[in-house]
């Protein structure tokens, strides 16, 4: 385990710098062309921005320190007083987890050896698509093919625009693309009602198409049109908003694309059984593969989602929602949700982190518990430890995975703030257990 | 620190030493002269023992994202082979797709102490580095795909000046820190994204109009003259596709001696004979290739039980998924660099096809005339998983237990078994020892190992000398990793960091200027954080990097 001063520059830093191919960790898409300067002021976004790239790196860190029982102690007593809580704790559990890949590897370490319980805080939206790549598999495709390929582009039931404010910009609408085969101008069907459409302009948008659906009915709305496409007769039902005709229609695109998309986004699909939803994108995606080319794209990913599930994958074999109790992992996506353990009164101890945005508290437990989390973090109840730690790209080195599975991105120190590193104080609690 | 094996029976094909007993000496990790006089600080009395180099398996799906995704897609893969954590090893899972840990270990409890991960996509690369950074025990390396990627195939239809190209295959081995280059379905995973289901040897691909023929030549001779030791590693045309044998062959005569590797041939060596039109190419494949000394092969043997293929032909990997079991295929385009596909598999010895993989690979073995060109693999996870390699070595060197095992499969096949039946070849200890440690290292360029002469690591494996080569392979005695004890009786006794194999030819550093553009202007990742630089390896995964020599380049 890198030491974190291995980690930092060593040098004095400048008062004055800038970054050039900064990636985000405030978006799953890991979007690494921006520019960022710090000054004495803090950071500044100065090229390729949205909102939330400046809310995350242009945040203003509160002074924090570490504290134990809400009093204000020297790391070394946290990461103490951490470790004996884990060392008592029977059954812990390993929540938030928004940390980068060296993160994720120490809370695995750590939780095998204290038998403890490893889930992210997102794991509940993830599960939307896991649920059905495990149920049945699934074609899908990645940023760049989807930029420099698609002609048709279906949203489905999800606020993309809101989740990821430059993913039209960059992938949608980008000022050229590769393939002169590819439609000068692509067709974008919005299926949802309320959905920000506004990302669908510039130069590559041609025909906007939107099936006013409820959300909540965009796997219906689908279904019918696989239906369609399969020549059975039916009809959508009046309440669904949508008529027979546009689904028609939408068949017919579909038929005629070259490289479909279907995008969806599991944080948006907020309602119960939303993995059926997903069913039916990917069940789209694989009945038109079989005459013409379609893929899905899922994004979401946020507070490094996506990266706690691939680390711990590839150390346990599983997709989070593992406990090692009996001191091997243990799979079970419903009982190891540590969500519905929280809830049922499982668990005898909840260490959290929230080293990316400050909105990702842990839920109300009577359980002790040990935060690492960013400063700042909108605690509603003082923790019995908390440890403040730096983020990742921000105020030190890490590796994220981006959201479509494949790319893993480096991240930068920006120097924002001298904070102590989530994987280091994870792995000291460990060393003093 | 000097150790000592004494009166070991040593096969050293390398330096040509045949089970002759001679003591061994290990100091500071590096296979020394040996002194009798010194005072040794350990000693091991492996008298009777068969003592090899550590393993190597130069062709085993081990790290990178489709063998995540492939973790991910089968909980039920795992759970009957949960290994607990120890004082000494971190827990995991086993079976046909194991974490990162497990791999490791079971590698090294079967004698191997280098693993190569065949199919690193450079989009990729990161990840398949974090994978391997967390398998201990093994060394390992990576070769990198080119041949699906847009910027070669934009190379090569604009008919750039040949010097571009090598610059960019060797930037890209740069990039990605790769020992070799792979090329997997030639263009095909490209032209799966412009709607083609089949790219014959010298079919074009739709949109950029050149063939699998010129894909492959290009990228061989761009590897011969950068002076890489691996030559072009081809997963060719049609893969799993009755009658392949036909462009398989094309293939190897496409090489108009240009060195090439072909892999996994039992999956390319297909006839259409017989009543069900599915029959064994080897035969052809292995007199082609026996007197075509400029090509090496490696056979990717299927043998039977649950696995899971994984690969970069997402072209042929779409086809396959309908006999997906269980049915629940994963197929992804990727990056405008490839693609993969992930398909559960099942190889059923009652089933006939399956049936025939299995005698065709075995066909391929004991047919082929020359062991330093043919390797032992069962492509892992998509022939076997790796923990069979035991089991196939027993096919290979017992012909009653080879014919014991042909009684059980599928009659249809037994029936378009004769040659099979006739091959009376068993591999000796000596052919083994070529086909798991000599042969690799010599083909990959990995200096110092894969033998046991002066100057070697200290990389061993001993073996007592069972008569049932499975239980043999299977539980080696003792296994060193640069000289230090780490298995014992089959059982990990020390974890050790494994270092990272890389080649680095030259490049004109000119070629970045093009790239950038190119990334800037097509991609969703900026070239420099493309670019996997050796920091990540060393201190973020806490691993070494060892630079092997390459030739010098030829203009």
């Amino acid at each position: 385990m890198p030491s974190s001063s291995a980690r930092k520059a060593m040098a004095e830093r400048a008062d004055k710098e800038l970054f050039e191919n900064v990636a985000s960790p405030f978006c799953g898409t890991l979007p690494d062309d921006l520019t960022v300067e710090r000054t004495d002021k803090g950071l500044k976004v100065v090229n390729n921005a949205c909102g939330q790239s400046v809310a995350g790196f242009e945040r203003k860190l509160p002074p924090s320190s570490p504290q134990v029982a809400g009093k204000v102690v020297d790391l070394a007593t946290a990461v103490k007083h951490a470790a004996k809580l884990v060392g008592k704790a029977k059954l812990p559990l390993y929540g938030g987890l928004a940390t980068d890949v060296e993160g994720m590897r120490a809370v695995l370490a750590l939780a095998e050896r204290s038998g403890g319980v490893v889930d992210h805080a997102l794991s509940e939206v993830q599960y939307r698509n896991f649920k059905i790549v495990q149920s049945t598999g699934w074609i899908m495709s990645t940023l760049t093919e989807v930029r420099n390929r698609a002609d048709f582009i279906i949203i489905a039931g999800s606020d993309i625009h809101k989740l990821h404010p430059r993913f039209f910009e960059r992938i949608v609408s980008p000022p050229d693309s590769m393939f002169d085969v590819t439609a000068p101008k692509r067709i974008v069907v919005f299926i949802g009602k309320g959905l920000d459409r506004s990302g669908a302009k510039g130069s590559r948008i041609g025909e906007v198409i939107t099936l006013a659906c409820d959300n909540e009915q965009a796997g219906d709305v689908v279904a019918l049109l696989r239906a369609r496409l399969r020549g059975f007769d039916v009809k959508p039902p009046k309440s669904c908003g949508v008529k027979l005709a546009e689904i028609n229609a939408l068949g017919e695109l579909c038929r005629n694309a070259k490289y479909g998309v279907v995008v969806w986004a599991p944080p948006s699909l907020n309602f119960p059984f939303a993995d059926l939803a997903v069913e039916q994108f990917t069940g789209l995606v694989k009945d038109l593969n079989q005459a013409t080319r379609f893929a899905g794209l899922a994004l979401g990913g946020a507070e490094a989602a996506v990266t706690a599930s691939a680390v711990c994958t590839w150390i346990s074999g599983y997709p989070l929602r593992v406990s090692y109790a009996s001191g091997a992992p243990d799979y079970d996506p419903y009982c190891h949700s540590i969500a519905r353990m929280l809830k049922e009164g499982e668990g005898d101890l909840l260490l959290w982190i929230a080293s990316i945005g400050p909105t990702l508290v842990p839920p109300a437990t009577k359980l002790p518990t040990i935060v690492l989390g960013t400063p700042g973090l909108e605690l509603t109840a003082i923790p019995d430890v908390f440890i403040p730690v730096g983020t990742p790209g921000v105020d030190h080195a890490g590796r994220l995975v981006r959201v479509d599975n494949v790319v893993s991105l480096p991240l930068k120190d920006l120097g924002r703030a001298e904070l102590p590193i989530a994987a280091d104080v994870v792995a000291s609690i460990e060393s003093a257990l | 620190m000097l150790i000592k094996l004494t009166g070991g029976r040593i096969y050293d094909p390398t330096n040509k030493v045949s089970g002759e007993v001679r003591d061994i000496y290990v100091e500071d990790g590096k296979i020394v002269a040996p002194k009798p006089n010194a005072r040794a600080d350990a000693t091991y009395d492996v008298k009777g023992r068969v003592v090899m180099a550590g393993a190597i398996d130069p062709h085993t799906h081990i790290g990178g994202g489709k063998m995540t995704i492939a973790r991910m897609l089968l909980p039920e893969d795992h759970r009957g082979d949960p290994v607990t954590r120890t004082e000494l090893t971190r827990a995991g899972s086993g079976r046909s797709v194991p974490s990162t840990h497990v791999t490791g270990y079971r590698y090294a409890e079967m004698g191997y102490t280098a693993c190569f991960e065949p199919a690193m996509l450079p989009a990729n690369a990161r990840q398949a580095h974090m994978e391997m950074g967390d398998t201990p025990m093994v060394d390992k390396g990576a070769f990198v795909m080119l041949g699906s990627d847009d910027y070669f195939l934009r190379q090569l239809a604009a008919k750039n000046d040949f010097k571009a190209i090598k610059d960019y295959v060797a930037w890209t081995m740069h990039a990605a820190q790769a020992i070799a280059v792979k090329v997997v379905n030639p263009g095909g995973i490209s032209a799966f994204k412009f709607n083609q289901r089949a790219l014959n040897l010298d079919e074009e691909h739709v949109y950029y109009h050149v063939t699998p023929r010129q894909i492959i030549q290009a990228l061989a001779r761009a590897i011969e003259e950068l002076g890489v030791t691996h030559p072009l590693h081809i997963h060719g045309c049609n893969l799993g596709v009755p009658g392949n044998i036909e462009s398989t062959l094309a293939t190897v005569r496409a090489s108009e001696g240009l060195r090439m590797h072909m892999t996994h041939t039992q999956f390319l060596s297909y006839g259409t004979e017989g009543d069900r039109h599915f029959s064994s190419g080897a035969a052809r494949l292995t007199e082609l290739v026996n007197k075509t000394p400029n090509v090496s092969i490696d056979v990717g043997q299927v043998l039977f039980g649950q696995t899971c293929t994984a690969s970069g032909d997402s072209m042929r990997q779409y086809a396959i998924g309908k006999s997906a079991n269980p049915k629940k295929p994963v197929i992804m385009d990727i990056e405008c660099d490839a693609g993969c596909g992930v398909v559960p598999m099942r190889y059923r010895d009652k089933s006939f096809v399956n049936a025939m993989q299995w005698v065709i690979g075995l066909e391929t073995f004991l047919l082929f005339d020359d062991p330093w060109r043919i390797f032992l693999t069962t492509d892992h996870p998509n022939g076997a998983p790796f923990f069979f390699y035991p089991h196939l070595i027993r096919l290979l060197m017992d012909k009653g237990f080879r014919d014991d095992m042909l009684q059980k499969i599928n009659p249809d096949a037994q029936a378009q078994s004769e040659l099979l039946k006739t091959l009376t070849r068993e591999y000796t200890l000596d052919e083994i020892a070529i086909l798991t440690r000599a042969g690799p290292a010599k083909s990959l360029g990995l200096q110092n190992l894969g033998h046991l002469g002066v100057g070697a690591r200290g990389d061993i494996t001993v073996y007592r000398d069972d008569p049932d080569r499975e239980a043999m392979f299977a539980t080696p005695e003792y296994v060193f990793k640069n000289g230090e004890l780490v298995v014992k009786d089959g059982k990990v006794v020390k974890v050790v960091q494994g270092a990272t194999h890389v080649v680095r030819p030259d490049y004109d550093k000119g070629i970045e200027k093009p790239l950038n553009d190119y990334f800037d202007r097509y991609l969703t990742v900026r070239m420099d954080n493309f670019k996997l630089p050796d920091e990540e390896i060393i201190r973020g995964d806490n691993g070494a990097i060892i630079v092997q020599p390459t030739g010098a380049r030829a203009a």
